[in-house]
C-alpha cells in the first residue's frame, strides 16, 4: 500500500485534501494496523487525496495527560503542533477517539487549531455524499451487530449517530447494548489504564462490558476505537466466545462491503 | 403579645444562628482557589433554570424525579405560607392573606395540601428505597454513619411537618365554624376540610385552639430547625444547586485544564519562547493535594453534592468492585474542608507553618492532606469515562479533583503507579506511547 506522507505532498508544492492522523495503536498495535490498512483503503476507494505524517506523527500525549504528567503531555503535544502548522494542516482525520478529542479540544489552548472529525464521521460523509459505494446485500446483511459507543467519541464528544448510520448503510440489524449513548459503559482502557493492571476489584471492566454485549446475541461487535477494539476483544476471548461472535472497527465493516 | 416576643426571640435566634452557619460555608467554599470563569453567560443561566430549577437532569431516572419533584414542588409553595407565618408571627395576627387575597388563598391552601399529601406519599417511598428496598447506590459503605443519619433524619422530618401542617389547618377548618369573626373562612380544603372535623371535630373550643397553635409553632419550628440543620448536610443541595449550576466549567467536556506554567516553560526549553526565567524560581507545587490546592469551584460542588450516588452507580471502577467512588471523591472533599476550616478558626499555633503570623488558609498545615481521605488506589482506578460527570444532577464534576490530584502525585511528588513510567518515558524519547522497534510507516508495508 503506497500512502504518501505530507512530507511528500509538500515536496510537490501540494496540499492533500485531509491528513490522516494514525495515532500509536494504528501505527505499532497488529490488530489496529488493520484497521489503518482499512480505513486507508477506504479513503483510497473514494479517491481522496490524504496523506499522513508518517515518522513525524507522535503521540498525540492523551495518556501521559490523563496520567498526570503534563510536561510529557506539553513536549509531545507542542512539537505535534509544530509539525501540523508548518505543514499548514487544515483538516484532520483520525481513527482513534484519544486523538481526536485531544486534537480537537486540548490542541486549540496550545496553538494548534484545525477541523478534526473522526473517521466515523468521515465514513457517513463519504457514504452519504455516494463517493463510496457499497454492495447490495453484502456481508452483513440481517446480520446482529451491536455497537459499543467509546466514551471519547460518545459520551465527551457528543457523536452518537455518525457511526450508527454507518451501520445502517450495511443493512445489518442493529442491536442497542443496554447501556449505550450517553449511558454507555467504558471498555476500561481510557485515563491511561491501557498501560496498567486494573486496581483490585470484583471484575475487569472490561468483562463487564463483554458480557453485556455477548448478552445482545450479536455476531458482530462494532468499535470506533483502537483501545476498545483491544478491550472488547480480550473480553471475548475470556469468555470463549472469539469463534462466535467478532469484535469489528467500522472501517473494517464497510471495507469488507465495498462494491 | 407573650407569642409575639416568643417568635421573635425563637425566629431571630434562629435565623441569626443559621446566617453564621451559612458564612462559615461561603468562607470554607473560598478556601479554594481562584479559578477564572469563562464561557458563555447565558448558557450558564440556561443550566440553572433547566438542571437547577427544572431538575432536567433527575429526570434520567423517572421513578425517583417524580417523588422527588413532589417534595420540591410542595417545598416550594410552603415558603408562601411560610411568609404568612412570619407576619402572623410578628404583628400577632391570624391568617393574614386569608381575608386579604380570599379565593386566591383558597386555591394556594389547597395546592400546598395537596403537594403535601403527595410529598408525604413521595417521604414514605423514598424511606422504603433506603431502608427496605436498599436501592444499591443508596445503601453502599461510604454512607455508613451521619450520610445514613442525614438521609433518614430529613425523610422524619417531613414527616413531622406534615403532621403539623394538617393539625394546624385541621384544627382551624373546625374553628372557622365555631369562631368565624377570629377564623377567617378558607373555603373548601381539600384535605383539612374532612381530616379536620374527622379528627378534631369533637374536642373543645379550647383544647381546638391548643391544637391548632402546637400545629402552628411545630411548623415554625421545624421550619427554624430544618434551617440550621441545612448547613451540616447534604440537603444544601437545595440552596447550592443554583450557584453550582451556574459556575460549572463551560470548556468542552474532554478538555482538561490546561496549565500555562508547564506549557510555556516547555515552549521555552523548545525556545518556541523567550525564557522568561520562571523555571529557575523554586519549584512550583503543580495539582491538588488539599483544599487549598483544588479550585474553589471543586469545593462547590462537594458543598452541593447530595449523596445520591448516580455517579458511582454509572462508575465502571466502582461497577466492578474497585474502590473508587466518584461520590466519596466528593464527601471526602466536603469532610476535609470542613476539618481545614475548623482548624483554621481554631486559631491554634500548631496549625501555623509560621507561628508568629495569624493562622489563615497560606499559613496553614495541620500535617495531613487530601490524601488522608482520598487514597491513591482510587484515583488510579479512573478511567476518566466521564459517566460520573453525565449522571450528576447538579452538575458536580467528580472528575476535576481526581485528575487534580493525580497531577499533584505525578508531576509534585513524581510517584504514580510504576507501570506508567516506560510509557511516560517511551512518549519522552521516541514520541510513541509504547517503546517500539518498528516505525509508523509499517502498516503501509504489508
Ligand atoms: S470518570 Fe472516573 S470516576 Fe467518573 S465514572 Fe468514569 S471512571 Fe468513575
Ligand atoms: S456528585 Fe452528583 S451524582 Fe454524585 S452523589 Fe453527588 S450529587 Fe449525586
Amino acid at each position: 500500500m503506497k500512502i504518501k506522507t505530507m512530507a511528500a505532498y509538500a515536496a510537490e508544492g501540494k496540499e492533500p485534501e485531509i491528513l490522516f492522523w494514525v495515532g500509536c495503536a494504528g501505527s505499532f498495535d497488529d490488530r489496529a494496523q488493520k484497521v489503518t490498512r482499512a480505513f486507508a483503503e477506504i479513503l483510497t476507494a473514494a479517491e481522496m487525496e490524504f496523506a499522513i505524517l508518517g515518522n513525524e506523527e507522535q503521540c498525540t500525549g492523551d495518556p501521559a495527560r490523563r496520567a498526570g504528567n503534563e510536561f510529557i503531555f506539553q513536549m509531545v503535544a507542542l512539537q505535534n503542533i509544530e509539525t501540523l502548522n508548518m505543514y499548514q494542516v487544515k483538516k484532520i482525520v483520525t481513527a482513534c477517539p484519544h486523538c481526536f478529542n485531544t486534537i480537537k479540544n486540548e490542541y486549540p489552548a496550545l496553538g494548534g487549531t484545525y477541523e478534526v472529525v473522526h473517521h466515523t464521521q468521515l465514513l457517513q460523509q463519504l457514504i452519504d455524499e455516494g463517493r463510496i459505494k457499497l454492495k447490495e446485500g453484502g456481508t452483513f446483511q440481517g446480520k446482529r451487530i451491536t455497537y459499543h459507543d467509546s466514551c471519547y467519541l460518545g459520551r465527551i464528544n457528543g457523536v452518537y449517530e455518525a457511526p450508527r448510520a454507518v451501520l445502517a448503510s450495511l443493512d445489518s440489524q442493529l442491536v442497542e447494548l443496554k447501556r449505550s449513548k450517553q449511558n454507555g459503559l467504558c471498555c476500561g482502557a481510557g485515563g491511561a489504564q491501557m498501560w496498567k493492571e486494573d486496581e483490585p476489584g470484583d471484575k475487569r471492566i472490561n468483562i463487564e462490558r463483554s458480557e453485556e454485549a455477548l448478552a445482545t446475541g450479536a455476531s458482530v461487535i462494532a468499535v470506533n476505537c483502537p483501545f476498545c477494539l483491544t478491550m472488547m476483544s480480550d473480553g471475548v476471548k475470556a469468555k470463549e466466545k472469539q469463534d462466535e461472535v467478532m469484535v469489528l472497527d467500522l472501517s473494517e465493516l464497510i471495507v469488507q462491503n465495498l462494491a | 403579645m407573650v407569642q409575639q416576643i416568643l417568635f421573635l426571640i425563637l425566629a431571630g435566634g434562629a435565623s441569626a444562628y443559621a446566617w453564621t452557619q451559612f458564612m462559615a460555608i461561603r468562607k470554607t467554599i473560598l478556601l479554594g482557589q481562584d479559578e477564572v470563569i469563562t464561557g458563555d453567560t447565558s448558557a450558564r443561566w440556561r443550566n440553572v433554570l433547566l438542571i437547577a430549577f427544572g431538575q432536567k437532569k433527575m429526570f434520567k431516572r423517572w421513578i425517583p424525579a417524580v417523588f422527588h419533584l413532589f417534595i420540591y414542588v410542595a417545598f416550594l409553595f410552603t415558603q408562601v405560607e411560610l411568609i404568612e407565618i412570619f407576619i402572623d408571627g410578628v404583628f400577632g395576627v391570624h391568617r393574614f392573606f386569608a381575608s386579604l387575597l380570599g379565593g386566591f388563598y383558597t386555591l394556594i391552601i389547597n395546592t400546598i395540601e395537596i403537594l403535601s399529601v403527595l410529598a408525604f406519599v413521595a417521604t414514605f417511598i423514598f424511606l422504603a428505597r433506603r431502608n427496605l428496598l436498599k436501592v444499591p447506590r443508596l445503601v453502599k459503605s461510604e454512607l455508613n454513619g451521619w450520610p445514613k443519619l442525614d438521609a433518614n433524619l430529613i425523610l422524619i422530618f417531613e414527616v413531622i411537618l406534615l403532621v403539623a401542617i394538617f393539625s394546624m389547618n385541621g384544627a382551624d377548618v373546625v374553628l372557622q365554624g365555631r369562631d368565624p369573626l377570629h377564623y377567617h373562612d378558607t373555603g373548601f380544603l381539600a384535605v383539612s376540610s374532612w381530616l379536620g372535623p374527622a379528627l378534631f371535630g369533637g374536642l373543645s373550643d379550647g383544647a381546638l385552639v391548643l391544637v391548632e397553635r402546637a400545629g402552628w409553632w411545630l411548623h415554625l419550628g421545624m421550619v427554624l430547625l430544618f434551617l440550621n440543620y441545612l448547613p451540616k448536610s447534604k440537603h444544601l443541595h437545595i440552596l447550592l444547586a443554583f450557584p453550582n449550576t451556574f459556575f460549572a466549567r463551560q470548556r468542552p467536556r474532554g478538555e482538561m485544564e490546561n496549565m500555562p506554567a508547564i506549557m510555556n516553560e516547555v515552549k521555552s526549553m523548545m525556545g518556541l519562547a523567550e525564557d522568561t526565567g520562571a523555571a529557575d524560581e523554586e519549584l512550583p507545587e503543580f495539582g491538588a493535594n488539599d483544599i487549598t490546592t483544588l479550585s474553589w469551584i471543586d469545593v462547590l460542588g462537594a458543598y452541593t453534592c447530595t449523596e445520591c450516588g448516580r455517579c458511582s452507580s454509572v462508575c465502571p471502577a466502582n461497577a466492578t468492585g474497585k474502590q473508587l467512588s466518584p461520590r466519596k471523591i466528593m464527601m471526602d472533599i466536603r469532610d476535609r474542608a470542613d476539618e481545614v476550616y475548623t482548624k483554621i478558626q481554631s486559631g491554634k499555633p500548631e496549625y501555623a507553618v509560621d507561628a508568629e503570623k495569624p493562622l489563615d488558609k497560606t499559613n496553614f498545615n495541620d500535617g495531613k492532606s487530601l490524601f488522608d481521605y482520598i487514597t491513591r488506589e482510587e484515583l488510579h482506578a479512573c478511567t476518566t469515562c466521564n459517566a460520573c460527570v453525565e449522571a450528576c444532577p447538579v452538575l458536580i464534576n467528580p472528575l476535576e479533583p481526581i485528575l487534580k490530584m493525580r497531577r499533584y502525585e505525578i508531576l509534585t511528588e513524581s510517584a504514580g503507579p510504576g507501570s506508567w513510567l516506560p510509557m511516560f518515558n517511551s512518549i519522552e524519547n521516541s514520541g510513541a506511547a509504547w517503546s517500539m522497534t518498528i516505525d509508523r510507516e509499517e502498516w503501509t508495508k504489508a
